[in-house]
């Protein structure tokens, strides 16, 4: 907190003319600017995903529209559609492979909380095995609902500390998720 | 002091020259171009798809049409975790993107752009390196780059970049050989294998080398592009096949070094396109010492001399910004090729046409002589 109220007594006596920051800020707005997805889909979110990437809705805006199919270059891990537990030991090796910092983005009530599907093959949820950043539910969620959980997300990694990072990897290993 | 006591001081104005042409060309490429092309690519293929493009991020609430996005991207891969696999050859691994840019800079140095001045006294001539055999350098510059890919695939160990790396292998040597055929039709017409010769005999609007030799351009812009690996030549990062390819393994600022790379030589393609088939510098039908000779009865010989300078500087990087333009237009127009059919334009179609197109220009040539 000290820290917090010299800056203000800086731009207190400095006025308008200069502005001052953190690195940290520096790098959060960076990163809220420039995520690269790596989309993660499997079911019937992803037609509602391919018009949030499309002319019409455009998230491209929000600087997010690259998506890297590499895991090592991607920063939002995009999960879309129904996560069956078989799936569930893929989506953790490509969270595990993807480099820090990086955010998981939970598209759709399937991937929340296991949606319409409470049944013995699906899961009930990604956070049972990663941690999530944002929810969207909806089934599928409007892809106003989806800009909404963006800009949520900037806001968290905007106001984000360096001490937050590395995440590491997923909670269960591989051997256990089987 | 004396400065004449300083030895080798007459080299000095020469000394200077050279490093404000190589500061010039490196802040054009480094720090102008390539950062530059990342926008216009983006702000591009927003326009073509009918898209608002990136546009949120703004300091002071000023966004200037997305362009700090440039700077946000910038940011974030530089504060990206640097990864380097469990098995990869560390070196060789941090070695690659340093390979794979490097070259698409030095191939700049034979790259005229602009012409011969005379600023007070002293004779300044807008290219780095004038050698005699500049074509040629530029080729062999170019070839190197191929060993970035290379070296990257090899290094991370992993399947899918070594994929990717064996196919840029075969598809830069396949692509070098026909795009070294496609040129002898323009050096057959020039005589001449330096760069600057070339460009000062397309002073004629009519000796440009796109009216001399227009199928040399097309064969030769097709090689240029296959050599880029971009759309519709990546098939050695095709995406839906080897995930990222050569580069699978690189995050980060080396991830993005790879990229640079790629911008780079859309740089210098464009502007060896500019220098062998539009005319380098030079403005249609106006000549060198017409201008020169106007400028001078209204501001003097030096300062005239300067303007001109200045004058042919914006028309050379402006025809190149024009063909780095028409460049991306391809590039978001068309489908990727399938790697048979890569194959086969080179060497069924390209080569065969090069060969013909040389018979061809050689039999002119006779005739005219
Ligand atoms: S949330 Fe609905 S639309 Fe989305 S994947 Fe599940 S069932 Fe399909």
């Amino acid at each position: 907190m000290g820290v917090e109220n010299e800056e203000q007594g800086f731009e207190h006596v400095l006025g308008d003319s200069v502005i001052l920051t953190t690195v940290e800020q520096v790098v959060g707005w960076g990163r809220k600017f420039s995520f690269f997805l790596y989309p993660f889909i499997t079911a019937c979110c992803g037609m509602e995903f391919m018009s949030v990437a499309g002319p019409r809705y455009d998230i491209d805006r929000f600087g997010a529209a690259l998506p890297r199919f590499s895991p090592r270059q991607a920063d939002l891990l995009i999960v879309v559609g129904t996560i069956s537990h078989k799936q569930l030991p893929i989506l953790n090796k490509v969270y595990n492979q993807m480099a820090e910092p990086k955010w998981v983005f939970a598209y759709g009530a399937c991937v929340v909380s296991g949606g319409m599907y409470d049944n013995y093959s699906t899961a009930q949820g990604i956070d049972t095995i990663l941690p999530v950043d944002v929810y969207v539910p909806g089934c599928p969620p409007r892809p106003e609902m989806v800009f909404d959980g963006l800009m949520k997300l900037q806001d968290i990694v905007q106001n984000e500390k360096f001490s937050k990072w590395p995440r590491g990897a997923g909670k269960y290993t591989a051997e256990e998720l089987k | 002091m004396d400065i004449t006591l300083i030895p080798g001081y007459q080299y000095m104005p020469e000394l200077v020259e050279m490093m404000l042409k190589i500061v010039f060309i490196f802040t054009m490429n480094v720090g102008v171009f390539a950062p530059l092309l990342g926008y216009v690519e983006r702000k591009q293929s927003a326009l073509m798809q009918d898209r608002i493009g990136a546009n949120r991020a703004a300091i002071l609430g000023f966004t200037i049409f997305g362009l700090w996005h440039t700077m946000t991207d910038a940011i974030k891969l530089i504060a990206k975790e640097d990864f380097i696999p469990e098995g990869a050859d560390k070196p060789l691994h941090f070695l690659a993107p340093f390979v794979a840019v490097v070259p698409a800079l030095i191939a700049f140095a034979v790259i005229p752009f602009g012409g011969t001045y005379y600023l007070w006294g002293h004779e300044a001539h807008l290219i780095i390196a004038d050698l005699d055999v500049g074509i040629l350098f530029i080729f062999a510059v170019a070839g190197i780059g191929t060993y970035g890919a290379v070296i990257a695939a090899w290094a991370s160990n992993n399947n899918w970049s070594l994929l990717g790396g064996v196919r840029t292998a075969a598809q830069m040597v396949s692509y070098e050989v026909a795009m070294g055929l496609t040129i002898v039709g323009v050096l057959m017409v020039y005589e001449s294998l330096k760069l600057t010769e070339i460009a000062l005999i397309q002073e004629d609007f009519f000796m440009w080398g796109i009216f001399l030799q227009p199928v040399g351009f097309l064969l030769f812009l097709a090689c240029a592009l296959a050599e880029n690996k971009r759309v519709p030549f990546d098939i050695p990062e095709a995406e839906s096949e080897l995930i990222a390819g050569y580069f699978t393994e690189y995050s980060g600022l080396k991830f993005a070094m790879f990229w640079m790379a790629e911008f780079v030589e859309i740089v210098t393609i464009s502007a060896i396109l500019t220098v062998l088939f539009f005319g380098a510098w030079h403005i249609p039908f106006v000549t060198h010492d017409g201008l020169l000779s106007l400028l001078t009865s209204v501001v003097g010989a030096d300062i005239g001399n300067l303007l001109l300078m200045f004058i042919h500087l914006a028309v050379f990087w402006g025809k190149v910004c024009f063909l780095i333009v028409f460049l991306m237009l391809i590039r978001w127009s068309l489908p990727r090729f399938r790697y048979d059919q890569i194959m086969k334009l080179g060497w069924k179609i390209i080569l065969p046409l090069a060969l013909v197109n040389i018979l061809a220009t050689g039999v002119i040539l006779l005739v005219v002589k």
